[in-house]
Formats: C-alpha cells, structure tokens, sequence
C-alpha cells in the first residue's frame, strides 16, 4: 500500500508551511494542563488539552458534485474498505463520511458537500450513552471506546446527523489504529490517530488531505481555538453555518454555502 | 371477609406440563434466533444504520411498560386500599418481576455485545437516561421482591404497605424513565413531544391490566379454583377505563403534533402515509387495540370471560402495534439534517422518503420469547410458592357482596 508514504509526505508538508504556527502552539500547551487531560480521556497517552480544538471548515462552493476522495480517502485510511463487510446489506456497511447532495426548496441553488461526525460541543451522543463509551476528549474529538461499547445504538438514535455506523458483522482485516469490531459502534475519528502524532501540528485528517490533493481545496483543518490557524483565519473572514444550528450542539465542522 | 389462603398449584397434571412444554419450545426458538443474530452479526436482521432498533425493542420496551402496569392490581389494594384488590397482590407483584425480566432479556439478548453485560453493569454515565433505567429496573426487582415478602412473611405484614407504596412511586418513575429514553432524542420528530412519559405510564397501565387479567383468568380456569364474577367485572371496566385513556393521550399527541408546523411531516408520515405504519396504526392500533376492545367490554360481550379474555389480548396486540409505530415509525421517518433543502443525492439513504424495515424471523422469535420467559415464571412460580389465594369468589374476597 503506498497510503503510509502519502500520508508522510503530507505531514512534511504542512510541518513545513507551518512551522512558525506550529511552535506557538506547541508552547501554549501548558505541561500541567495536558496530564490532566490524559486521565480524563482513557485510552490516549499524549499531550490532549483542552487548549485545542479540532475542527473543520467546509465550502460548499469549492466543493464537487460527483467527487468522492474525501470518501474514498476516509475508507482507505481507516480501513472501512479491506473487503470486510461484505455480508452487510448496503444499508448495513458503515459510513464514517458520506456526500450528500442538496437542493434549496425555495431557490433550486444546489450544493454538494461531505457530511460526517460533526464532533459537537454538546454531543447527545455523549450524553445519552449508557456506559461512557462515547466519550467527548479534552480537545472536542468526540469518539467510542470500542472496549467498552455495548452496542446498544442508542447514541445512534441520538445523533442528529446519523454520523454513526454499527457493525453488522465479524471483520478480520484490521488497522491497528483503527479498531472496528462487530457489534460496537463507531463514526468518524477525526482521524485522531494523525492529531495524535504531532498534537502540536497534526497531519490533515485523509479526507481533507484527499480534498486538496485533488485541487477542490474544500476542507480547511486545524485548531478553532488557534487564532493563527488556517481554519480560524477563514472562520474570521468568512460567514459560515452549522448544519442544524438551532439545536445548539456547537459542532466543530462548520460549512460555507448552505 | 375470611381469612384468605394462598396456595400453590399442583402442578401435576398433564396441562401444567404441557404448558411448561409450550412456553419451552418458545422460548428455545428464540434463543436460537438470538444465537443466530449474534453469531453472526445483527447483518442477518432486518436492522441496519437507518432503523437501528427492530423487533426486539418492540418486544421489550412492551415487556417492561407491561411489568409496571402489572403492578397497578397490587398497588390498587395497598395503596388506595381496596380491599377486594388486595388477595391479587402478589400475583400482580410476581407478573410484575416476570415481565420486567422478560423484557430486560430481550434487550440485553439484542445488545450488539450482549457479553458486555457485566461492563453495563460496572460503568455507568448518569448523563445517560439509559444508565438510570438500568438502575431502576435493578431496583424494580428489589423493592417488589421486598414488597412480596413483606405480604407473604406474617411478621413482616405490618410493614408491607409502606413497602407498597415504595413499589409504587418506583414504578411510576420506572415507566417515566422508560418513556423519557424516546424524549432525549430531541433531533427525531416523531419523539419530540412532553406527552410521550405521561402516555406511557397509560400505555402501562392498559396492557400490564391485560396480561393480568388473562393470566388471573386462565390461571383459575386451568387450576379450577373459583373467581368471583364481581371482581371479574370490576377488573374489566378497569380495563376499559385504561384502553380509553390510552386512545384519549394518543389523540392529545397527535393533535399537539398537528399544531406545530415542523411535525406536519412526521404526523402526515404516519396518520397519512403509503408506509406500513399507517396501516399498523388505524388499523391495528386504533381499531384492533382500541376500539374492539372498547366495544366488547362495554357491551353485552363483556360479561363473558371468554369475550373478556379476547379483549385483553386485543389490547396486547394493539399495544405491540402502538410500540411498533413509535419505534420503527419513528425511525422510518427521516431526520431533518438540513431543514428547507431537498436531498438529490446521498449514499447513506437521507433523502429516502422513508426508511424500510422488514424483520427477520429470528429477530420476531427473540422478542416474543420474552413473552414465553415471564410466563414460565409466572407458572413455575405459582407452583413453588403461594402466590395464589385458593378462592377469589365474591363471597370471599368481599365483605359486602350480596350474592
Ligand atoms: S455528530 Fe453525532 S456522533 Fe458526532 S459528536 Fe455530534 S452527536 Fe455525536
Ligand atoms: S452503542 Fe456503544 S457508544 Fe453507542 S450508546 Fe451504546 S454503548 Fe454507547
Ligand atoms: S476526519 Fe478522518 S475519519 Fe473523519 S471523515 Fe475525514 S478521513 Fe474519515
């Protein structure tokens, strides 16, 4: 598989773009405040501060109808397509990022955009989740425990945005970072596991990373409480929406264009 | 009144066999379903990402509302303190604890990782009003436990109507907690209503009094000990009183509905749609589960046990219509992601007009063997112990009757 390369190569990049931003950021990672952090967020031993904030900015506008990589992206890099599922009805295979194309009732203005776990502020399926499976970490990336997930789907119910896909079936061919296991539930990472790498600069999430690559350039990543961050800079300047605002969940994706 | 004698059933005789062999054979068919579901994974239902819950929560959440309305008999002769109720208070507490396990069976067998249970056991997150119920369903068991034995231990009686009233607040926040696991989900229209806790503790009501009543009725049928047409009489105008309240909140729901605007889809997807939840609801909720019982036990039909015994599994079937309609129902209808936007296009089915749900056998047989689980605890429990007065003829239980 040549992903790994791809997927270091980007790092590289975006270590060298943004290398000035990246030591800010490291120093505002106060020592103290990220041992706190790790206790309260199980499984990961790095430095996770609720200092940051991973989020998204998405444009609609740049955005293409028909144009899938940030799908395909996503199923690669988190193994959502090693050939497992294939017992599972379509309406069983699991989605972690899915585009929907969209048409305004009043003005007939089309959009097409991806949609995925929107890592809400307020995350119902946090609440509702019986066991603490769903879990929000210190810097808002909302994930399950799949250790201790019951799968009861109740989380499912609760998402607003059906962010989440239950696993219909065993499934052998796994990525180590990326555990998936029948029975339990899961949606989309964040690719926590690039955050993870180099909190202080990740690697963009595979999607967005497959977005630019393919030169749409429509998903701005990066920290939404690092005023210097791409995404911050264009949250500043430009108006955007949460999809379903008034449900006052204050997701961390946010979309220009709808 | 004269002193009332519990006894246990014989339990020799080729019917109390047979129907141990009936409730067996059922209740080891849905274990094999459920073998099946997880072995393989829940690939081989008619579950998938849209319609997440199926048949099993139909099944269960009927089971566990019925347990608490179960309930109701006991709490009628303690509580409120009618004397003529109170010979029933311990088949109504046993049915109680029967249900609710019948019920809590099929959902844990239904759980994506039913071998997990111990970890739902072990963390809990008090956000979730999920992790509340499993506290009160652990609790339920307890205090009714406790309740019976203060009834059936002599020494212990001076304390059972504290006991009683205990079970019966429990079990009213027990039905408000289940009710309240469709309230939290604020984004699915179909739950979004503050009647929904209210209209269960009804719902439980009706359908824990159904099952009582069949159970009361066959039970002293089957084990020729008599039942007073009086207390017959008086349980089934209850019923009655239960069945019209229940239809009463059904109405008041859908009518609030119909008031705010952003539920005119939902409400138009179910009392007016092409799915099969509009069929299920007039059909066998409305009609099927309210208006034919209604009519038997208030007309000349009513005061045949026969035609009072088809009554109650009329509600029983009505009920089960009504949860289908209110859990799939309220998944088949698609959420609103994008309020004021039509969907052209999307791979994980959001602008389907609705979602399907066709469930598969051993799903079907999962959930009804929760059924088979309470009743067997029931008949194997009124075997071993005295649940069960000897007579519950009128002259027996009531001081006044004039018979
Ligand atoms: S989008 Fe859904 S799954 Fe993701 S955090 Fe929000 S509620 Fe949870
Ligand atoms: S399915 Fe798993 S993550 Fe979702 S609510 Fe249940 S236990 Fe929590
Ligand atoms: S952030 Fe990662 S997990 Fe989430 S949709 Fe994009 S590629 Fe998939």
């Amino acid at each position: 598989m040549s992903k790994p390369e791809a997927a270091s190569n980007g790092m590289n990049r975006r270590k060298f773009l943004g290398a000035g931003a990246a030591t800010a950021a490291g120093l505002s990672v106060a020592p103290g405040i990220s041992l706190i952090s790790v206790a309260e967020a199980k499984p990961v031993d790095q430095t996770i501060s609720s200092d940051q904030r991973w989020g998204m900015l998405i444009d609609t506008n740049k955005c293409a109808k028909g144009c899938s990589a940030c799908v395909d992206a996503c199923n690669d890099e988190n193994g959502l397509n090693t050939g497992d599922e294939q017992r599972s009805r379509q309406e069983q295979k699991a989605q972690w990022i899915r585009k929907v194309d969209l048409r305004d009732k009043l003005t007939g203005h089309e959009v097409s955009l991806p949609l995925m776990c929107q890592h809400c502020e307020n995350p119902p399926c946090v609440d509702v989740c019986p066991t603490g499976a769903s879990f929000k970490r210190e810097d808002n990336v909302v994930l399950v425990d799949k250790h201790i997930c019951i799968g009861c789907r109740y989380c499912m119910m609760a998402c607003p945005y059906k962010a989440r896909s239950f696993i219909h079936e065993e499934l052998t061919n796994q990525l180590e970072y990326s555990p998936r296991g029948k029975g339990t539930v899961e949606s989309c990472t964040l690719c926590v596991h690039r955050i993870d790498e180099d909190t202080a600069n990740p690697r963009d999430p595979a999607c967005a990373e497959a977005c630019n690559a393919e030169g749409h350039k429509a998903m701005i990543f990066g920290d939404l409480k690092d005023a210097n961050s791409d995404v911050s800079k264009a949250l500043k300047q430009h108006s955007s929406k949460a999809i379903r605002e008034d449900l006052g969940l204050n997701p961390g994706i946010r979309y220009r264009g709808i | 009144m004269k002193k009332v004698n519990y006894l246990e059933i014989e339990g020799r005789s080729g019917g109390f066999l047979a129907l141990l062999g009936v409730l067996g054979v059922i209740l080891l068919a849905g274990l094999v379903g459920m073998y099946h579901m997880e072995h393989n994974g829940h690939y081989v239902t008619g579950m998938d990402n849209q319609i997440v819950w199926g048949m099993p929560h139909v099944f269960a959440v009927f089971l566990i509302v019925a347990a608490s309305g179960a309930l109701n008999v006991a709490s009628i002769g303690t509580v409120f303190g009618k004397a003529m109720y109170k010979p029933l208070g311990r088949l109504s507490s046993l049915l109680a604890i029967a249900l609710l396990a019948g019920g809590l069976m099929v959902l844990v067998l239904d759980l994506g990782r039913p071998d997990r249970l111990v970890v739902a056991m072990t963390y809990y997150n008090f956000k979730s009003i999920f992790a509340w119920n499993i506290i009160l369903y652990n609790g339920f068991f307890a205090i009714v436990v406790v309740y019976l034995w203060m009834m059936m231990q002599q020494s212990m009686n001076k304390y059972y109507k504290a006991a009683g009233f205990f079970a019966f607040f429990w079990r009213l926040i027990l039905t408000t907690g289940t009710g309240s696991i469709f309230g939290f989900l604020v984004a699915r229209q179909a739950y979004d209503a503050a009647i929904m806790a209210p209209m269960f503790i009804i719902m439980s009501f009706a359908f824990g009094l159904a099952i009582f009543l069949l159970v009361l009725m066959l039970g002293y049928r089957w084990t020729e000990r008599p039942l007073g047409d009086e207390m017959v009489r008086k349980l089934k105008n209850l019923l009655g009183v239960f069945v019209a309240a229940v239809m009463y909140f059904v109405l008041v729901y859908h009518l609030t509905n119909l008031y705010a605007t952003e539920h005119h889809g939902v409400e138009k997807f179910i009392l007016a749609g092409e799915s099969e939840h509009t069929t299920i609801f007039w059909f066998m909720q409305i009609l099927v589960g309210g208006v034919a019982p209604l009519a038997i036990l208030y007309s000349k039909l009513g005061a045949s046990r026969m035609w009072i015994g088809i009554a109650s599994i009329l509600v029983i079937l009505g009920g089960l219509a009504q949860m289908y309609v209110i859990i799939i129902g309220g998944q088949a209808y698609p959420l609103d992601i994008f309020p004021g936007m039509e969907i052209i296009n999307s791979s994980f089915a959001d602008g389907n007009s609705y979602h399907a749900y066709t469930p598969s056998l051993a799903e079907t047989l999962l959930g009804i063997s929760g059924f088979a689980v309470a009743l067997l605890i029931v008949t194997l429990g009124v075997r071993v112990l005295r649940f069960m007065p000897d007579s519950l003829s009128d002259k027996d239980v009531d001081p006044h009757h004039k018979g």
